[in-house]
């Protein structure tokens, strides 16, 4: 595929996509739901008003909050579990038993302990993304190919040089994976969060634009941002795909 | 090489190891009664056919898994654990992929000053024939050039013990007869006790001072067998062919189209 290519081809189906959403619109003669151009006009409103920047700031904020948090206690806490069989037989279980518990039956939970506050959407974030990290990372220490760290073992290392320099490096590329899974997780929930237990970012825009006057323009120029945004979260983490620490891990 | 050496480099008496079976309480022989002397700077092949148990005894040997009875002592000390100046020369290969041909080959010498270590690496960058990808990384090489980065990376820690697991097995057949070429010189070169599992007996007879002939159920040594022929070795001097012939019979195959003599 040409590098062009890789520009139009995504361009040319996003265009089309458009053009359809246009047409269904004024087609159907909906009142209520927006065409394009009107939610390009509400996200202009948006800036104007100056709430835009606010809500994907404090989104943001909440996202990085708790996946950073997610990260801290995930990544060291996967890298043991995945190293002691016995710690692994122990923990698994439970955190396979919290894994599918979705994060949004956790909200009356996050509310009782932590009221309307930037605590709550970061509370069920962090559990978002701690679940999908411990896993990972535990998989990635498993994964690691027994003739590496035979080698290694062979050459001395033991201990603290035995992780630095084999342990981590070797799992690092599934690591990244997992965090990426994990991210999306993330973004995912804010919203959902920011419906509930907030009055600030994208979830609480989409849910206030509705309540306050079916502002259907405005809860689409939400949803459009949401899925912008994800994309670039998704990039950057591709983008560390690549640097040549871990590129050996994805087959290119 | 000399036979029966006075003070052997590594000495095997009385080996069993048994793992556990599949009914409760029973065991499984895998290595029975090994004894095996090998000499400062030999070059010992252990053949077999696959499941005799070979790839064990390297393993038992180079302190990776301990025996359920019996001594491995190299140097007279008893063998426990895997330990640098014995180095492991892996199949699979075992070269790190997160690092590049340089950063691999320099992996053994982190004791060692930063200045030391790039000369060291430098060196066996040009003797292994690698020089222009020094910052490559193994995914960009070929089975060949991987195998040489292991090996460059095993050699430059100067180790008294070479133990290689088939490290040719996966190679292409060019390959093979190439890095067989370059190990025979750089064993000469260095002189290091090697001890080379194979199930070629092509390679066997191309390499070894003596083949150690392994047989399967129960898994022990059936025959030791010198190969007093000068190195570099002719694959059509007779000699060499009843030497191949003989491995093969011990091995329990008639070589095709020969009457093999040596059973």
């Amino acid at each position: 595929m040409r590098r062009s290519e890789a520009i139009l081809l995504p361009v040319g189906v996003a265009t089309l996509f458009v053009a359809g959403w246009h047409a269904a619109v004024t087609g159907s003669g909906s009142e209520i739901f927006p065409t394009p151009l009107q939610v390009a006009a509400g996200l202009v409103e948006l800036v104007r008003k100056g709430v835009l920047i606010r809500y994907v700031v404090a989104s943001l904020y909440r996202v990085t909050c708790g996946f950073l948090l997610g990260i801290a206690v995930g990544v060291p806490f996967g890298l043991v579990i995945g190293w002691y069989a016995r710690a692994y037989a122990a923990f698994n279980p439970m955190i396979q038993i919290f894994r599918p518990i979705s994060p949004i039956a956790w909200i009356p939970v996050a509310i009782l302990w932590f009221g309307v506050s930037d605590l709550a959407p970061i509370f069920l974030i962090f559990l978002a993304s701690v679940f999908p990290i411990v896993t990972s990372v535990a998989a990635a220490v498993q994964n690691i190919q027994l003739v590496h760290l035979r080698a290694a073992r062979n050459f001395g290392l033991s201990g603290l040089a035995l992780f630095r320099q084999v342990v981590l490096p070797a799992a690092m590329p599934q690591i990244l994976t997992g965090l990426r899974i994990a991210l999306g997780v993330a973004w995912l929930v804010v919203v959902a969060a920011e419906m509930i237990a907030v009055s600030s970012g994208l979830g609480y825009l989409i849910i206030d634009a509705r309540n306050a006057g079916k502002r259907y323009d405005l809860v689409v120029a939400g949803m459009v941002l949401i899925g912008l945004i994800g994309l670039g979260l998704d990039i950057l983490v591709r983008r560390m795909e690549r640097l040549e620490e871990v590129r050996w891990g994805f087959g290119r | 090489m000399s036979e029966s050496p006075a003070q052997p480099k590594i000495e095997i008496r009385g080996l069993n190891l048994q793992f556990p079976g599949k009914s409760r309480g029973s065991t499984v022989d895998v290595l029975r009664g090994i004894d095996l002397a090998v000499a400062d700077g030999e070059f010992v092949c252990l053949v077999g056919p696959s499941g005799c148990g070979k790839t064990t005894l390297l393993n038992v040997v180079g302190g990776f898994l301990p025996p359920t009875s019996g001594k491995v002592e190299i140097d007279g000390e008893a063998v426990s654990a895997p330990d640098p100046r014995r180095v492991f020369i892996f199949q699979e290969n075992g070269v790190f992929p997160w690092l590049t041909v340089e950063e691999n080959i320099g992996f053994g010498l982190g004791k060692k000053p930063e200045a030391e270590r790039r000369a060291i690496v430098r060196q066996y960058i040009e003797i292994m024939r690698l020089s222009g990808f020094e910052r490559s990384y193994p995914r960009e090489l070929s089975g060949g050039m991987k195998q040489r980065v292991e090996l460059a990376r095993a050699l430059a820690t100067e180790p008294d013990v070479l133990y290689m697991d088939e490290p040719f097995g996966a190679l292409d057949y060019l390959t093979r007869l190439r890095l067989r070429a370059e190990l025979i010189q750089l064993w000469q070169r260095i002189d290091p006790t090697i001890l080379f599992v194979t199930h070629d007996v092509e390679e066997a007879v191309q390499l070894a001072d003596r083949i150690v002939v392994m047989e399967q159920r129960p898994s022990r040594i059936r025959e030791v067998v010198p190969v007093p022929l000068p190195r570099p070795r002719d694959p059509g001097d007779p000699q060499y062919q009843r030497l191949r012939d003989r491995i093969f019979a011990l091995m329990g195959l008639d070589p095709l189209g020969l009457d093999g003599d040596g059973g």
